[in-house]
């Protein structure tokens, strides 16, 4: 007796699902060119030239950096940090960093878009401290 | 020490120092960075299309009512229409239960001989819990992965991100550096829940009695797996856009090796392509399976309805009809009743 498949319409259908489904990420993106988006860094930040750690190391591992620098200020009342090069900083997420980075939308937002976090952070903290202060004035 | 599983272990092992040794020492990059991942797509989607396939020649004609509840009968006794259904939407309903709830599962009883005399049934809901913790959180970490393969990410990856992330366990932060990033409970759930799944199979003396390697296997793996991204994610820091541009070239065919990934993220990438080469050819395939067992999937119309075996031989017979017709004269003769009196 030939081989016959048997529900055929039902198993070919689930199969399309399945296919559809594990190639969800190619045909997604078909024709989307998703470079990681372009940093700008602020005139201020050229100008110094390094950040608090290595770049590597920023790149991967600022959000612990800012989670010691949190709990350093919150629970030990110490407000001094200094990096390997002793250089001191301010630990102060509005004040610090976003003194350099005074571009969040272009530097910060634009790199956690692409990577899909959202920090909650910006609930409480302010995120462009000088132009709040421009605007008081 | 049991063989089955110090050999799945000692597997696992060796496939940690391959895509260890192979990134590190040798840089063989491309080959476990985009040759190894694009081959075990190819394997998992054929693989797993050639197996459903495959089963789907094998013809399913009667009805299994393995019943767990009344089936259907005289209008005054009461159905159970989802456990012993009788029509197609009854099926459905059993199946989303099954598929989404594991009910059979849930209906897991141990037996015990109480004083060596008295058999007891005794309420053990510890494998339904741990099976279900463990198949959902493994599918919102797939999920949660989306955010590699996909630009502009989807809303609701976004979502499920915001869900698993909504605990923040920052007060841990002395001990583990997991403060930030969030904590994503998923991949925590799932290493406790795989953790699990194997040591039952270890103390359990009639589970390890019929567990095999191929049912360790699987099991470490998926510890490797989960293990090493939990790693990357709150301990060994890996540069996650580095990453994303990476997963998204091998998702737009234009690969290219990111630099300064860390060697972890291969070992990660070369248990998830282990686990996708393996999947079609292993119990795991019981993802496309569970849609296919015929104790679930088959309403039990048995006695309201004729299934005709498909593979049935066709047997020549010799109807009552053909007999009277050969022997009529003589059954008249002999003084015989017949149904008809000539042909
Ligand atoms: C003194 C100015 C300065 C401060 C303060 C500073 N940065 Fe930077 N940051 C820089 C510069 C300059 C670079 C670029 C370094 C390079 O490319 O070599 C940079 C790079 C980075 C990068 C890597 C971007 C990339 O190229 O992918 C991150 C992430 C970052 N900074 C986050 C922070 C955070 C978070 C803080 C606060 C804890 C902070 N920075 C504070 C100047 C600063
Ligand atoms: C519920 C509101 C709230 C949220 C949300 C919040 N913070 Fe804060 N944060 C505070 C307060 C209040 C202080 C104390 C300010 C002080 O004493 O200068 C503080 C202090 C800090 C400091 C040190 C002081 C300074 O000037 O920055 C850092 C660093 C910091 N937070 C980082 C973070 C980060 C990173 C996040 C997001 C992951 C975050 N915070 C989210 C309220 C918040
Ligand atoms: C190079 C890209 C990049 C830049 C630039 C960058 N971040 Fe991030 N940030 C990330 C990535 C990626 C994560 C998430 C890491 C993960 O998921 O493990 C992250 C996570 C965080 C988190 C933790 C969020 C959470 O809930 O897990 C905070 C806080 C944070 N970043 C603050 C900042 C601030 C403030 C700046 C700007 C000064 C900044 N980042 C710039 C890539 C970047």
């Amino acid at each position: 007796m030939p081989r016959q498949m048997y529900d055929k319409g039902k198993i070919v259908a689930g199969l399309v699902i399945f296919v559809i489904i594990a190639t969800f990420p190619f045909w997604y993106n078909i024709g989307k060119a998703a470079p990681a988006p372009e940093l700008k860094l602020t005139d201020k930040a050229k100008a110094e030239k390094e950040c608090v750690m290595s770049v590597t190391d920023m790149k991967a591992g600022h959000m612990q950096l800012l989670d010691e620098w949190r709990d350093e200020v919150v629970r030990s009342a110490n407000r001094l940090y200094v990096n390997s090069k002793g250089k001191s900083f301010n630990m102060s997420l509005s004040n610090t960093c976003l003194d350099c980075h005074s571009n969040k939308a272009d530097f910060c937002d634009k790199c956690h878009d692409y990577a899909s976090v959202r920090p909650y952070c910006w609930d409480c903290h302010i995120d462009n401290p000088k132009a709040t202060e421009e605007a008081k004035e | 020490m049991n063989k089955n599983y110090m050999f799945s272990l000692i597997a696992v092992i060796v496939l940690f120092l391959i895509a260890y040794f192979g990134v590190e020492t040798a840089g063989l990059h491309v080959l476990f960075g985009i040759v190894i991942p694009y081959l075990a797509a190819l394997i998992f989607i054929v693989g797993f299309v050639y197996r459903v396939r495959d089963w789907a020649y094998s013809p399913v004609p009667f009805r299994i009512p393995s019943t767990c509840g009344q089936q259907a009968s005289l209008p005054w006794i009461r159905q159970a229409t989802y456990d012993n259904p009788s029509s197609n939407g009854g099926v459905i309903v059993r199946m989303i239960l099954e598929v989404l709830f594991f009910r059979s599962l849930f209906r897991n009883m141990r037996f015990e001989l109480k004083g060596g005399k008295k058999l007891s049934y005794i309420w053990e809901k510890w494998l339904w819990l741990f099976a279900l913790a463990f198949h959902w959180a493994f599918l919102v970490v797939v999920i949660r992965h989306l955010r590699f393969f996909a630009e502009p990410v989807p809303f609701w990856v976004q979502f499920l991100e915001y869900l698993d992330g909504f605990v923040r366990v920052e007060f841990l932060s002395d001990v583990l550096q997991v403060g930030l990033p969030g904590v994503f409970m998923s991949g925590l759930v799932l290493l406790v829940a795989v953790i699990f799944l194997f040591l039952r199979r270890v103390f359990i003396s009639q589970v390890n009695y019929i567990s095999l390697a191929s049912d360790y296997f699987p099991l470490f793996l998926i510890m490797g797996i989960a293990i090493s991204g939990i790693l990357m994610r709150y301990f060994i820091k890996v540069d996650i856009v580095g990453v994303k541009e990476f997963t998204m070239g091998l998702a737009t065919f234009s690969p290219s090796i990111p630099e300064g990934v860390g060697v972890i993220f291969y070992v990660h990438l070369l248990f998830v392509s282990v686990l996708l080469v393996y999947f079609p050819f292993s119990k795991l395939m019981h993802l496309g399976g569970v849609f296919l067992s015929p104790t679930r999937n088959l309403a039990n119309n048995s006695r309201a309805k004729r299934h005709i075996n498909p593979w049935n031989y066709p047997v020549h017979v010799h109807t009552y009809e053909e007999y009277e017709d050969e022997f009529r004269e003589k059954m008249i003769e002999a003084g015989l009743p017949v149904e008809k009196e000539s042909n």
